[in-house]
């Protein structure tokens, strides 16, 4: 019999020398920071198979599109008209809520909220490996986006953007276990930092002490603490506390609003400038009521 | 003679198996997605053992580690070393009847979850549930399928 493998190394070798390039090419990743670059190269070569992924969801939505009823349309048409006349309703509120607020806030010294920027992307893929909770989007630095920019929706805070391709880019979610975002309890303030299980409707809240203020059903925000995600964003409620005296720390667990496994458009923010808060100093007297509302 | 190989529908198999494993898919049937990539990988490395083995795996792992987001390296790792055994084997496992082979399948695809999961555990700290161990059951339940398919698409292109 001819003999299989008479072109090239043999086997064993080359299963050594793949390997060793795997092996260094995780250490690579995980365990320096030069990898962030070649990632997003690596992501635009690879970008035209998420568009083809994504083809057939695509022309699923066209077709179903096409093929809507006249009827159909005029009902969805006349349900967005009132959706926009309710909202444009509330926004002239907020508008003049946002003066006030903006008023109030330069008399007491410190600097006003600004707006900031937005932008509408598709949801390419999904990452279905259920160690991992990321997607790709359809938008990446031709359109200005760039990285630990947060990602948010209609019903609260998605994840944030790790890496950028010219047309494309990565986000991790909130639930995934390598993130954690600082947040704060709607009700009282107290700071907290949930972490990601893998798990798309729950995270975990780490470290809260046994004495802490915290009850199933309290809405958190984001807290802005941690100079990636804009404060006071909706992220997740409440919904389990296990009070084990024979655990270190509380297990608190809690609902994302986002629904995180049927993501299909998301809102990418681009943080504001950065107010100078080393000029303004805010007066003492703010300072001290901001950190007695904290405790 | 060496352009008779159509190699290149190999490498567009390989390809497809790729796109599959990113096609976006609802929340329920996503934990179900059998290892499209890895199992096509299996029929090539049985079929054409001179042409297709840890070469290929390993660039078809790195590929699936950039779509899919995974730390560069593991799935090229894991693919790698299944792909050897696979090799080393074919003789063996291309003589089984196609139930025998499902199962060798779902063994190989058993220890590949395992070893991903156990290199995700390393590198980035994950918890193991027993739903991971789905696309083992799928993948073994797709492979005569697949086997079939691949064989047609040999045959009817003279791939060898």
């Amino acid at each position: 019999m001819k003999p299989i493998f008479e072109r090239g190394p043999s086997l064993p070798l080359r299963l050594f020398f793949a390997v060793l390039c795997s092996v260094g090419l995780m250490t690579l990743d995980r365990f320096t920071d030069s990898s962030t670059q070649l990632r997003s190269y690596l992501t635009a070569t690879v970008s035209p198979l998420y568009y083809m992924a994504n083809l057939p969801q695509a022309m699923m939505s066209d077709a179903s599109e096409q093929f809507m009823s006249h009827q159909r349309l005029l009902q969805q048409n006349q349900k967005l008209r009132e959706t926009l006349l309710r909202q444009n309703t509330q926004m002239q509120r907020l508008q003049f809520l946002q003066q006030e607020n903006d008023k109030l806030r330069s008399l007491l010294g410190s600097v006003p909220v600004a707006d900031s920027k937005r932008l509408v992307a598709e949801v390419l893929a999904v990452y279905s490996h259920p160690f991992s909770n990321q997607i790709v989007i359809n938008k990446g630095s031709n359109d200005g986006v760039v990285a630990q920019q947060p990602l948010i929706d209609d019903l609260g805070v998605l994840g944030q953007i790790v890496s950028v391709g010219p047309t494309s880019s990565r986000a991790l979610l909130i639930s995934d276990t390598t993130h954690a975002i600082s947040l704060r309890v709607e009700r009282n303030g107290d700071h907290v930092v949930a972490e990601g299980l893998g798990q798309s409707d729950e995270v975990r809240l780490m470290h809260i002490p046994h004495s802490a203020d915290i009850q199933q059903g309290d809405k958190l925000i984001t807290s802005g603490l941690d100079g990636i995600f804009p404060e006071g964003y909706p992220v997740a409620e409440v919904v389990r506390i296990s009070r084990n005296a024979q655990q270190p720390f509380l297990q608190v667990y809690a609902r994302p609003y986002a629904q995180l496994d049927r993501i299909r458009y998301v809102l990418l923010v681009w943080p504001k400038a950065k107010p100078e808060i080393d000029e303004q100093i805010a007066p003492p007297d703010a300072q001290a009521s901001a950190v007695a509302g904290d405790f | 003679m060496e352009k008779s190989h159509r190699l290149y529908l190999v490498y567009l198999s390989l390809m497809f198996s790729l796109v599959l494993a990113v096609v976006p898919l609802p929340a329920m049937v996503k934990l179900f997605r059998p290892d499209w990539p890895l199992l096509v990988l299996f029929y090539w490395a049985l079929a054409l053992p001179f042409r297709v083995s840890i070469g290929t795996a390993f660039v078809v792992g790195f590929l699936l580690d950039v779509l899919v987001g995974t730390v560069l390296g593991v799935n090229a790792l894991a693919y790698s070393i299944i792909i050897y055994f696979c090799s080393v084997h074919h003789l063996k496992i291309r003589n089984f009847s196609i139930l025998q082979q499902s199962l060798v399948i779902a063994l190989f695809l058993a220890f590949y979850h395992y070893f991903i999961f156990w290199l995700s555990h390393f590198l980035t700290g994950v918890v193991f549930t027993m739903a991971y161990l789905w696309p083992v059951v799928t993948g073994a339940a797709v492979w005569p399928w697949i086997f079939w398919l691949l064989r047609r698409i040999r045959r009817q292109f003279k791939i060898h």
